[in-house]
């Protein structure tokens, strides 16, 4: 046991020291000007809404957001159903298991987002903060600090990120070609002597979900496939870090108020040491 | 308290005569904030203060979060989303740790490098800096263990690569490495302790802390010129120094408030900025993530870790003549923990008659390049494992080692320190123009 425990141990320091070289490449991340971006940047209500309706509609097949409580579609800064429309939107998408009936019966607000695992998909709460769009240079988190860190940004290019397969894909291979997925499969037929990836991206489990028109809006907002997947990512952005908004304006108060404090423990220290600077009649 | 000479508290009020001789604790509180100070203390002595300030920060918020975290590993993810969704002002309070354990490390490396600068570590300041090395491993020790309870990926891995690291002690490495773990593998027993020891580790350094304030304060502040404070009357420390209340409170709190203005605006607008997005997928045995780093703040030691791999010929003639005990993995981990051991040792290393480095014209640059070097390393630290990475890990990290090891000792030899001032004084005077007299009374 022990050996396989050091195995492991090396084995993730190895991955850990040469893996980025060994990893595939993903495609280019393009920079989205979100609506919720910046200090003072807000969720936009109405995409919220649309984003919850391409995830009910497409995405909730195979993935879950177990983490998100359905009341919160109520929340300020959130998508803000009314009480009356989160009631409906539980009990009409989804069943819970609940232990003390022993049986399924609808979702009621208090409950969460179900989790979804039977198609081995990855739980999408978090989804937007656990991926990185922006990188370097040279490992020194400087576009992240301008960009932001871009899971967002990330999700939207994986969406529109599907393409043909290249001509070297083996006939068996398995999943889709995405340019932008970095860590799944990858044929040995598309890479070169060295062992260089000739194509960006890799194979992907999960089949295009989104072409476009797959919706329909009742705002009348366009549904092409890259306004769907803008829609999408801003909603799970606010599905990973729904109190986004009541944190900048902390944060803003918290700066604001300090800054005044800042002043005045200027002046005050100033005050102070004036007469031992400069002696007393300055003072 | 002090070894400077200075008034001491003296009850006045019936009252105040009754607890003084039962326990003079006001007396120890007045002695303690009135403490005479060089007065010409540059802005590079503020970090203290915001180290005090983080340590009672990081308690408190601590103390918060523990009371709805859940140390399981089939819920402590969960609980940990729980907080930032429903526990009231949750999304503060857990941004508010993450980050304030960043700025904890941001203000220690400062506080160290000042302490480098000015000699703070040479007579008869040891024992501060010795107990400030042990709160510095302290601190390492409860960042690590804090990083792993959110048990996402990054927090699963990294405690199995670092627990790793004691399964390289020659023999008795697989021992030391179940007893740590609480089994074969990173498992619900290792969670549990970690979070006992995440939980108990602050309140010993909170200890540490005192003893490091009550070391200082017996043997008095270190201060730019490295000049002692005259002892002779009182009269004489107090052309030196001041109290420190109000002056240097004040001076401290400005500077809190601009750090602190600094930190909530990163709290506030890029709290995962510091973080890794692998930190948000939970932890999974099964799946390695591609990259395996650690928090910004371990990033220089690692670097040192890595740099010793089995090509280098110091590696390779330890492993020889050890017969193969000591390999590239254990030499890794040795050169890690040396790293800091030789900053400990630093008193005894530096052969200088000479405190600060303002009056050291060659040691000065020695110095401005080891911070460099550190910069350096937490970059390197956060790079792959290849060339050329591991070529500059490697000067990067001989440089560590040569710094502490032949600069120093070698400098007090060889260098011709700069006149210094006779007094604190006079350096305060000639900064502060022939107008400065005596404090107003």
């Amino acid at each position: 046991m022990f050996k396989k425990l050091t195995l492991s141990a090396l084995t993730a320091l190895a991955i850990g020291t040469t893996g980025a070289m060994a990893a595939g490449t993903g495609g280019h991340i393009e920079n989205i000007d979100f609506s919720f971006d910046g200090a003072f940047g807000a969720y936009d209500q109405a995409q919220l809404q649309r984003g919850l309706q391409v995830y009910t509609e497409v995405c909730a097949s195979c993935h879950g957001l177990q983490y998100v409580p359905l009341r919160t579609l109520g929340d300020a800064g959130g998508p803000q159903f009314s009480e009356a429309e989160v009631r409906a939107y539980a009990e009409q998408n989804f069943e819970i298991f609940d232990e003390a009936l022993d049986d399924f019966r609808p979702a009621i607000p208090a409950d969460n987002f179900p989790a979804n695992t039977s198609a081995g998909a990855p739980d999408l709460t978090l989804m937007a903060k656990a991926r990185a769009g922006f990188h370097g240079p040279y490992g020194l988190g400087i576009n992240q600090f301008f960009k932001g860190i871009g899971g967002p940004e990330y999700i939207v290019a994986l969406l529109n990120g599907y393409a043909d397969a290249p001509d070297c894909t083996p006939d068996d291979m398995e999943g889709a070609y995405n340019t932008v997925f970095a860590s799944g499969g990858y044929p040995e037929s598309c890479k070169d002597e060295a062992g260089h990836h000739l194509y960006p991206g890799s194979w992907i489990a999960m089949g295009q979900p989104l072409y476009g028109e797959d919706v329909e809006y009742a705002d009348g907002h366009p549904t092409t496939l890259h306004h769907e997947a803008e829609d999408v990512a801003a909603f799970l952005m606010w599905a990973a870090e729904p109190k986004m908004m009541a944190r900048k304006q902390a944060g803003f108060t918290a700066v604001l108020f300090l800054t005044v404090l800042s002043v005045l423990l200027y002046l005050t220290n100033k005050r102070i040491w004036k007469p031992v600077k400069y002696g007393r009649k300055d003072s | 308290m002090s070894g400077i000479p200075h008034d001491h508290y003296e009850p006045k009020t019936g009252g105040e005569k009754w607890l003084h001789k039962r326990l003079p604790v006001v007396g120890l509180l007045y002695d303690t904030i009135m403490i005479p100070t060089p007065k010409n203390l540059n802005w590079w002595w503020i970090w203290g203060i915001v180290l005090a300030y983080c340590l009672v920060h990081m308690i408190v918020t601590g103390i918060i979060l523990a009371m709805h975290y859940t140390p399981h590993v089939d819920h402590a993810f969960a609980s940990v989303e729980h907080i930032t969704r429903n526990v009231n002002g949750g999304f503060m309070l857990r941004y508010l740790h993450a980050n304030g354990a960043a700025l904890f490390f941001f203000a220690v490396y400062i506080h160290i490098f000042r302490g480098l600068y000015y000699g703070s570590y040479k007579a008869p300041r040891e024992i501060t800096w010795i107990v400030g090395m042990l709160i510095f491993l302290m601190m390492m020790g409860a960042g690590f263990m804090g990083y792993v309870l959110p048990w996402g990926q990054m927090s699963f891995w990294g405690a199995t690569v670092i627990t790793g690291l004691f399964g390289a002690i020659p023999f008795i490495g697989e021992a030391i490495q179940t007893w740590l773990l609480g089994g074969p593998a990173v498992d619900n027993a290792t969670l549990n302790r970690f979070f006992s020891l995440h939980y108990l580790l602050p309140f010993v350094i909170a200890a540490l802390v005192v003893v490091h304030i009550w070391a200082f304060h017996t043997t008095g502040n270190n201060n730019p010129t490295g000049v002692d404070v005259r002892t002779d009357s009182k009269e004489s420390v107090k052309k030196d120094t001041l109290p420190f209340w109000p002056y240097f409170v004040i001076k401290d709190l400005f500077a809190l408030a601009v750090v602190l203005a600094i930190f909530f605006a990163v709290v506030g607008f890029m709290p995962n900025y510091l973080g890794h997005p692998d930190n948000y997928i939970e932890a999974n045995p099964l799946v390695t993530p591609a990259h395996i780093v650690p928090e910004w703040f371990f990033l220089p030691f690692y670097a040192i870790l890595r740099a010793f791999t089995s090509e280098v010929w110091v590696v390779q003639f330890a492993s020889f003549i050890t017969g193969g005990i000591i390999d590239a993995k254990f030499f890794g981990v040795i050169a890690m923990f040396a790293a800091i051991a030789v900053m400990a040792l630093a008193p005894w290393l530096d052969t200088s008659s000479v405190r600060s480095a303002r009056f050291r014209p060659m040691l000065k640059w020695w110095f401005w390049l080891l911070v460099i070097d550190f910069v350096v390393l937490m970059w390197l630290g956060a790079m792959p494992a290849e060339e050329p990475y591991a070529t500059f890990s490697l000067i990067a990290s001989a440089y560590w080692f040569g710094y502490f090891l032949v600069i120093l000792p070698l400098m007090g030899v060889i260098e011709k320190p700069l006149p210094q001032p006779a007094t604190i004084e006079e350096d305060f005077n000639s900064k502060y123009g022939k107008s400065a007299g005596t404090p107003a009374e």
